[in-house]
């Protein structure tokens, strides 16, 4: 015995202090999120906060949103009591909801989260009316234009489209940059303009696909932008940092895009930073404010966890007001909690801060559906190239393929 | 494939008279290969009997609450959607296209292998450095290779274009990099059968004044052909299985996912445990067919074939 305890000893000194201490001194609360600049500061601020009683280890994950959720499905799916604070995409909070691998947010710790949180973010937390995850950070997309080529942004989808093709006719820089590749970006690209038509892609329960009037108004003005001579000819291919690339290489009038492009935009090239405007993101029809849909994260305790009681408090400290204003500044990223918009140090890393604030006001969220990962890789699938919809028939097919996701019976390609 | 194997082993014996010792001697022997033969059967068996049990159920991880035993209806789905036939069609052209550039090159490897009279030894190794790499470690770095404005290749061959973003040369591409990867293995097989043919009798025929076409094409390919079969077998069912490559080059984009792909995007990506099981036992049978095809058509001299019975 005496020996066994000589090597552990022994083992323990040479092997990192964290590991082994971690047994002795109490609990280590686990947290699985996906690549945040400074997060990690974040992290230690919470973990002195719990003054001793826990310790907060952030485990990054893949920066890919795929292996993102593959490594918790994963490891959920089998059990894994290891994990206790998710990060998860707001669009996965449905499926591991219903897959019951999310404990639901009750009493203090519900109220907490739900005090002071813009209603839309809160959205994508709730599932079959209860709350499973507490918003972190959310995030919209904004029509990005060159100031000194459009004077007055365009309110509607074909104004923008004019006002390009305005510009190619004097020979200036003209084009529409979207992000058009088959993925996640096309489906909020869609998602985003159903909503500004008012219309419908799955029923409020999920349980029907619906892909109504407003949903084909949305095919055919991705159709207009994809056919016209100001989209970009690799649009079929562009991902959000490939178009921010383009649009910083000056070729472009227009983007649409999240707001990262303006921190990076201030780095990569100062001067054009300066003319660079950014104004909501343009409706379908005329007279009506578009509606964007919104993406960001959520956190959420496992069912699994060990320690729910202080993954519970990890994850509130980890999105409180201070923390969210640290991420904000920091590392860019829009906050959930309205009165951190209105702290004044905000104003200059942030100064689209307003237009974001007030596009969540009137925010759509993406399909709610435990299904949504389905969805979505059928929409992209179907809506790629976007040159090559066809409203009605595309419609069709989208409302056909989605019922069957809906009934499990949806192949994914 | 041990089945396979094994087989004439077995038979050998039973064909000679068996003494009373030899018949305890047998019976010890199965006792003693009993606890391995269950633990395969455990192994093999069970997951096979579970993933046919699971594709006849509408098991969704994410609507777990309807769980329910459906029948063939997973099968009906699965045989009548168009993504599971494209991933289908792409994999069988991948298998045919890819199985027979091998065997070409394959054969010509193992023929300078076999033939090679200098640093024999050294000539084997750098030859079979391919089969040594890790798959997704290679399939990387073909990746970065034929990446746009980066990779060597793309600007050797195709400057300003991506390749791996358009079908058909991304096809092309995972092509290449299968058999690359894997023409090491076929020559090493075809070497083995290049071991069983006579020198005498090629020196035979050319005494009779036969060309070394002739001599390769009447006397080399007739004697190695139980070989050449083996590998074909073993190329095509590995090849029709590919993942690695496909994974790491397009991710199946543009249409280029195998039935593979296609069954880890259900089985692990969309949590449709009905479905996902539903084209693993697919799978499984067009294996099992593509075995039975080569054996029972092809193969009166591959392995367990009616040539080898009478023997």
């Amino acid at each position: 015995m005496r020996a066994a305890r000589r090597i552990t000893a022994a083992v323990c000194a040479v092997a990192l202090a964290s590991a082994c201490g971690s047994e002795e001194s109490g609990t280590t609360v686990n947290v699985y999120y996906s690549t945040e600049e400074n997060f990690d500061q974040v992290v230690a601020k919470c973990t002195e906060a719990a003054g001793g009683r826990y310790r907060i280890a952030l485990n990054t994950l893949p920066r890919e949103a795929d292996g993102q959720r593959e490594q918790m499905v994963r490891r959920l799916a089998a059990g894994d009591s290891d994990m206790d604070v998710l990060g998860l995409d707001v669009t996965w909070v449905a499926e591991f909801a219903e897959a019951g691998w999310i404990a639901e947010w009750t009493g203090a710790d519900k109220s907490a989260v739900e005090d002071g949180t813009l209603e839309g973010p809160l959205d994508t937390a709730r599932w079959t009316g209860k709350l499973y995850a507490a918003p972190k950070n959310t995030n919209v997309q904004l029509l990005w234009y060159r100031g000194d080529l459009v004077t007055q942004p365009p309110s509607t989808w074909a104004e923008m489209l004019d006002q390009a093709r305005a510009l190619k006719a004097a020979g200036k820089p003209s084009t529409v940059l979207m992000t058009g590749a088959q993925y996640e970006g096309l489906v909020v690209q869609f998602a985003t303009l159903v909503a500004s038509a008012g219309g419908k892609i799955l029923s409020d329960d999920s349980t029907r696909a619906v892909v109504d009037d407003g949903a084909v108004r949305a095919l055919q003005a991705l159709r207009d932008l994809a056919t016209s001579p100001v989209s970009s000819p690799s649009l079929s291919n562009a991902k959000e940092d490939d178009i921010r690339l383009a649009f910083q290489g000056g070729e472009a009038a227009f983007q649409l895009n999240w707001p990262f492009v303006y921190a990076a935009m201030a780095k990569a090239n100062p001067e054009l930073a300066s003319k660079m405007k950014w104004a909501p993101y343009p409706s379908v029809d005329q007279g009506k404010a578009g509606t964007v849909t919104i993406g960001g994260f959520n956190l959420a305790v496992s069912e699994y966890s060990r320690h729910k009681a202080e993954a519970f408090e990890a994850a509130k400290c980890l999105r409180d007001a201070e923390s969210q204003k640290y991420s904000a500044i920091n590392s860019g990223v829009p906050p959930t909690i309205e009165s951190v918009y209105d702290d004044p140090d905000l104003a200059g890393p942030y100064p689209m801060r307003d237009a974001i604030r007030a596009e969540l006001k009137r925010a759509a969220v993406r399909p709610l559906t435990p299904a949504y990962q389905t969805v979505s890789t059928l929409i992209s699938t179907i809506l790629s190239p976007p040159s090559s919809i066809d409203p009605p028939a595309t419609a069709d097919r989208l409302r056909k393929e989605l019922q069957d996701a809906l009934d499990s019976k949806g192949v994914l390609p | 494939m041990t089945r396979t194997l094994d087989r004439p082993v077995a038979r050998r014996a039973e064909r000679k008279g068996l003494s009373e010792g030899k018949k305890a001697e047998r019976k010890l022997g199965w006792m003693l290969c009993a606890p391995a033969a269950l633990v395969m059967l455990a192994v093999t068996g069970y997951p096979i009997v579970y993933s046919v049990w699971l594709s006849l159920q509408r098991y969704d991880l994410r609507f777990p609450d309807q769980r329910q035993f459906i029948g063939i209806d997973n099968y009906v789905t699965v045989l009548t959607n168009s993504y599971w036939w494209m991933a289908f069609g792409v994999t069988t052209l991948i298998t045919v296209i890819s199985v027979a550039i091998e065997l070409v090159l394959g054969m010509a490897l193992a023929i300078v292998m076999h033939r090679t009279l200098v640093m024999r030894g050294l000539v084997r190794t750098v030859a079979l450095i391919p089969y040594g790499i890790v798959t997704v470690v290679a399939a990387f770095s073909w990746r970065y290779a034929w990446t746009q404005d980066t990779g060597y290749l793309a600007d050797l061959f195709a400057p300003g274009a991506a390749l791996l973003t358009e079908r058909v040369p991304a096809l092309g591409i995972i092509i290449l990099a299968e058999v690359w990867k894997t023409v090491p293995f076929m020559a090493l097989l075809l070497m083995a059968g290049l071991a069983l043919v006579p020198d005498d009798l090629l020196k035979a025929a050319s005494m009779d004044g036969a060309s070394a076409w002739q001599r390769f094409v009447k006397v080399t390919v007739p004697v190695m052909k139980p070989a050449i079969l083996v590998a074909l077998l073993f190329r095509t069912l590995d090849a029709f299985r590919v993942f690695d490559n496909i994974f790491v080059l397009t991710n199946g984009a543009q249409q280029t996912g195998s039935v593979s792909m296609q069954t880890y995007n259900n089985l692990i990506k969309g949590l449709n445990l009905g479905i996902g099981s539903t084209m693993s036992v697919l799978i499984f049978l067009a294996v099992a067919l593509i075995a039975f095809l080569f054996i029972k058509v092809f193969g009166t001299a591959a392995p367990g074939g009616a040539d080898e019975r009478k023997r």
